[in-house]
């Protein structure tokens, strides 16, 4: 079975352009040569999959772009996808020695694209790691990068991995949740297949909630490795949020992501100040709606974005209102959609409401993005896992949990941070799992 | 503003300045030559001139380095391809229009005398300033008994030399190969026949390359290729070498033209330091146009002001004795590298460096406090990286996450922990770290007093000095 595709929309390509093109290969080399290629390059440590970056830039400056590319694959089964969406600027070109040079930081991220580019365009599959087989099945639960990461890196070293997914497709927040300008759903698939094709078994549209379920698992597979990222996102908690017109960020992006939602008028109101606030923000304001106004309770310096994906919104034409919380959503004769507003100031660690400062915006649809909740339920029925604020409790070096047969990595244990995270964590999990002495005893 | 003519040079050759177009394609026709001294060169080599010859398709490669192109090139062109006649015709008719600058006819003919005695009066009756004898092409002309084949055998350049100065009325340089063990041998033979200057160097044999799909070298003519001559950037160094060689031998040394990989001024003055009177430029301008000369011309003359000096012989020659044999160094001289920390980019570059090519003595240990000694344990380059790469990294996703903190960073402008530190007893200063680093005067080699008397392996192996004792203050 091939995993499945997404249909190609020519409107959804051109409205969400690529942000950063690829580089010319001529270009590629240029910048390549730029790499001073540091000792112990900060770089490398930077990445949380340790990408050994300047190992790969030099051997694009060498014409090795192959070489490039496994030397990705090899830290990171996800360099395509982490190419396009790692936010360099914090990592590993933010750890660039060039910042010291007053000199442009090399530019990694473009550098890997072009050598995972090439090797995608060959159809080409990394080599495996170890040629023994190993009788051991393991079941990563959810289909995102983190489970990629830990069933590909056992699948390359013999084992057994199948990826459960509730979902129709597989991939995760890479497939559903990044800004097509970023990563596009039908690239992230690409890598997907290419997972599916080094041997990793996939089984779709089958959810992990009852005992039962769990139970049946366990009688299959020797080891659970639980990648299922957040729950829903987190409601706004005020009147009026459950009516029509009110659509969370990540069901914004998986619905123009998956062609279920094409064009957008109007105005549109998005509540939050993180990244996926921004990204919801932003494909507003290229899906066609005219006015996007972006609420934040604190202030410019506080908003949890990065910097960079900020300064984007605002070429984007996002109007950023600070200090101001939405009150009540309501409808008026019209069917319009009016959410109250407050201006709010900070006292301490409380926001108190300024008087006289109610506004009211009249908008087509408001999109929430306050974060995610954690996936609590299922989590609760898995008896003798430790969770903690809604987190499984996973050991960050192996992905332990405080049941021996399960591992976690990823969203769901770290609380939400960026696919290069879940991808060193699920290949961390598989090699401890590797590492049982169940397992080590039938090497 | 200072004096940047040549006068007299080899005898009668005057020039309003030292930079002249060597012998090659830039100087092919009378066009491109008065189009070069409109540009401002003080003059140049004709492309040698002899019995047409037919060229091939395809005759340059070159070597790229880092995205630079032509840091070496190499040719397989031979000589003039034009008749004789129409070579001289087009030199009269320059030296007509540009009375002021320097003509010289490059020649190469077959080895008899009649035949040079012709080329040599002709030349002169055309309005030559001077000959230059081309003994030194490495391809094509060679192989038919002409150019390296007679620069190569001190007995022809002696014999075809004398013969030229039987008849030349105007001043003779030998143009010298490099292909040679040692060039001083040919320099002595052109000399004793009579020369009264040298051109050096000619190209260096070489094979830029070889095509890996086609397995075919560079340049490509027709699925083959053939050895051709070397030269640009990557040559200068033998070429400074061969010229301070010469100029140090006093049955070699004459004036001399110097040439080879120069592209600045700052490589023309290079060789003047080293005694050469004029130089000859051909791959700059092949890359980069006439035009280069400007920044020649001004930059000497800057040079020369900021240091006083006011005509090119006030410094030319000023390096030739600051080259010596090996033996006559001072071996007691100590210098040791020194990091300006405000500087350090931190790329630990100089720490690879010294531990896999060099002496082990550039350790990245400052965190853990001094640990200056003989007797240290350091962990070796590779158990350092494996750390790191066991380490545990996350995305710094809130904004207090990505606030450095200020005693992680330290006080300098990379982390404390990357920048490296000297072991400044082990460190026999080899310069290795300098090189490597890629700023500008964050690495200095810095002189320590060992209080030792100077003393040379010259001396110390003849005894001359072999009871040197420490000093006492």
């Amino acid at each position: 079975m091939s995993t499945a595709t997404i249909h190609d929309d020519p409107q959804l390509r051109a409205r969400f352009s690529e942000l950063k093109p690829a580089l010319a290969p001529q270009a590629a080399v240029i910048e390549a040569d730029r790499c001073l290629n540091c000792f112990d390059a900060p770089c490398t440590a930077a990445c949380p999959t340790h990408i050994d970056v300047p190992g790969f830039i030099k051997r694009i400056a060498s014409g090795n772009v192959r070489g490039a590319a496994l030397r990705i694959l090899d830290a990171n089964i996800l360099g395509s996808s982490c190419a396009r969406v790692c936010p360099v600027d914090v990592l590993c070109e933010g750890a660039c020695v060039m910042h010291w040079h007053n000199r442009q930081p090399i530019q990694i991220g473009l550098l890997q694209r072009h050598a995972m580019d090439a090797f995608y365009a060959a159809s080409e599959l990394p080599p495996m790691a170890s040629t023994a087989a190993r009788n051991i099945k393991v079941a990563c639960v959810g289909g995102g990068p983190a489970s990629l990461a830990c069933a590909a890196e056992l699948r390359r070293r013999g084992a057994e991995a199948t990826i459960i997914e509730r979902r129709t497709l597989p991939g995760g927040l890479n497939t559903y949740g990044v800004a097509e300008y970023k990563l596009r759903a039908a690239d992230s698939l690409r890598e997907v297949e290419m997972i599916r094709r080094i041997g990793v078994e996939f089984r779709f549209g089958v959810s992990i909630d009852s005992e039962a379920d769990l139970e049946k698992l366990e009688s299959e597979f020797n080891y659970v490795f639980l990648g299922i990222g957040l729950g829903a996102m987190q409601q706004l908690g005020i009147p009026g949020e459950d009516a029509e017109g009110v659509m969370n960020a990540l069901e914004l992006i998986a619905a123009y992501k998956t062609g279920h939602l094409r064009e957008l008028h109007g105005t549109v109101v998005v509540v939050g100040g993180g990244n996926t606030a921004i990204d919801a923000a932003n494909a507003a304001r290229r899906l066609g709606a005219e006015t996007v106004y972006l609420l934040y309770r604190r202030s410019a310096d506080e908003i949890p974005a990065f910097d960079f994906e900020y300064e984007h919104a605002k070429q984007e034409g996002v109007q950023f209102l600070w200090r101001r919380q939405p009150l009540a959503v309501r409808r008026n004769e019209h069917g319009r959609l009016l959410v109250d507003t407050v201006q709010v100031r900070q006292l301490d660690k409380t926001l108190l409401p300024i008087p006289d400062s109610h506004y009211t915006i009249a908008c087509d649809l408001l999109v929430p993005a306050i974060g995610q909740s954690p996936l609590t339920q299922l989590i609760r029925e898995l008896r003798g896992i430790e969770v903690r604020d809604g987190r499984i409790v996973a050991d960050p070096f192996t992905g332990h949990t405080s049941n021996p047969r399960y591992f976690a990595g990823g969203d769901c244990v770290n609380g939400g941070r960026e696919v290069v995270d879940a991808v060193a964590a699920g290949k961390r999990a598989a090699l401890a799992i590797l590492e049982t002495p169940e397992v080590a005893a039938h090497a | 503003m200072p004096d940047i003519c040549v006068r007299n040079f080899a005898g009668r050759i005057s020039s309003p300045n030292p930079f002249w177009l060597a012998s090659a394609p830039p100087t092919n026709t009378g066009e491109m030559i008065m189009r070069a001294f409109d540009a401002g060169w003080g003059g140049a080599v004709w492309k040698t001139i002899g019995e047409p010859v037919t060229n091939v398709s395809s005759r340059y490669s070159s070597i790229d380095w880092q995205g630079q192109r032509i840091m070496g090139f190499n040719n397989i062109e031979l000589i003039s391809d034009r008749a004789v006649e129409e070579n001289l015709r087009e030199m009269t008719e320059v030296k007509k229009r540009y009375p002021q600058n320097v003509v010289i006819a490059s020649l190469m003919v077959a080895s008899n005398r009649e035949a040079w005695h012709e080329i040599v009066s002709r030349s002169e009756d055309a309005g030559a300033d001077g000959l230059e004898l081309n003994f030194g092409c490495p391809h094509g002309m060679s192989e038919r008994g002409m150019g390296s084949a007679v620069g190569q055998v001190p007995e022809y350049t002696e014999m075809i030399t004398a013969w030229v100065k039987e008849k030349a009325r105007t001043p003779v340089l030998v143009k010298l190969t490099p292909n040679i063990s040692d060039i001083r041998v040919i320099a002595r033979a052109a000399r004793r026949g009579g020369a009264d200057g040298l051109s050096a160097i000619n190209t260096i044999n070489s094979i830029t390359g070889i095509d890996l799909d086609t397995f075919i070298p560079r340049p490509n003519v027709d699925g083959k290729s053939s050895h051709g001559g070397y030269c640009g950037p990557a040559v200068k160094p033998i070429a400074l070498n061969m010229v301070q060689q010469i100029m140090v031998d006093p049955e070699a040394m004459l004036p001399l033209s110097g040439i080879g990989g120069i592209a600045s001024w700052r490589d023309a003055v290079e060789f003047m330091l080293l005694g050469s009177g004029t130089v000859q430029v051909c791959t700059a301008v092949m890359h980069f146009g006439y035009r280069i000369v400007e920044d020649m011309i001004e930059g000497l003359e800057n040079w020369m002001c900021s240091k006083g000096f006011e005509t090119i012989d006030d410094f030319r020659g000023l390096s030739v004795n600051r080259v010596s044999e090996w033996k006559h160094l001072n071996l007691n001289y100590k210098i040791v590298a020194r990091i300006d920390e405000q500087k350090c980019i931190g790329c630990d570059l100089c720490h690879i460096a010294c531990w896999d090519g060099a002496h082990q003595c550039i350790h990245l240990d400052r965190v853990s406090g001094p640990v200056d000694g003989h007797v240290e344990l350091h962990p070796v380059p590779a158990a350092k990286e494996a750390e790191s790469r066991a380490s545990l990294a996350l995305t710094p996703v809130t904004r207090k996450e990505r606030t450095v903190d200020p005693a992680v960073r330290g006080p300098y402008p990379a982390p404390l922990a990357r920048i490296p530190r000297v072991d400044e007893t082990e460190c026999v200063g080899c310069n290795l770290c300098s090189c490597v680093c890629p700023v500008d005067g964050c690495i200095t080699m810095v002189r320590v007093n060992n209080d030792l008397a100077p003393e040379t392996w010259d001396e110390r192996t003849h005894g001359t000095a072999c009871s040197v004792q420490p000093q006492t203050q």
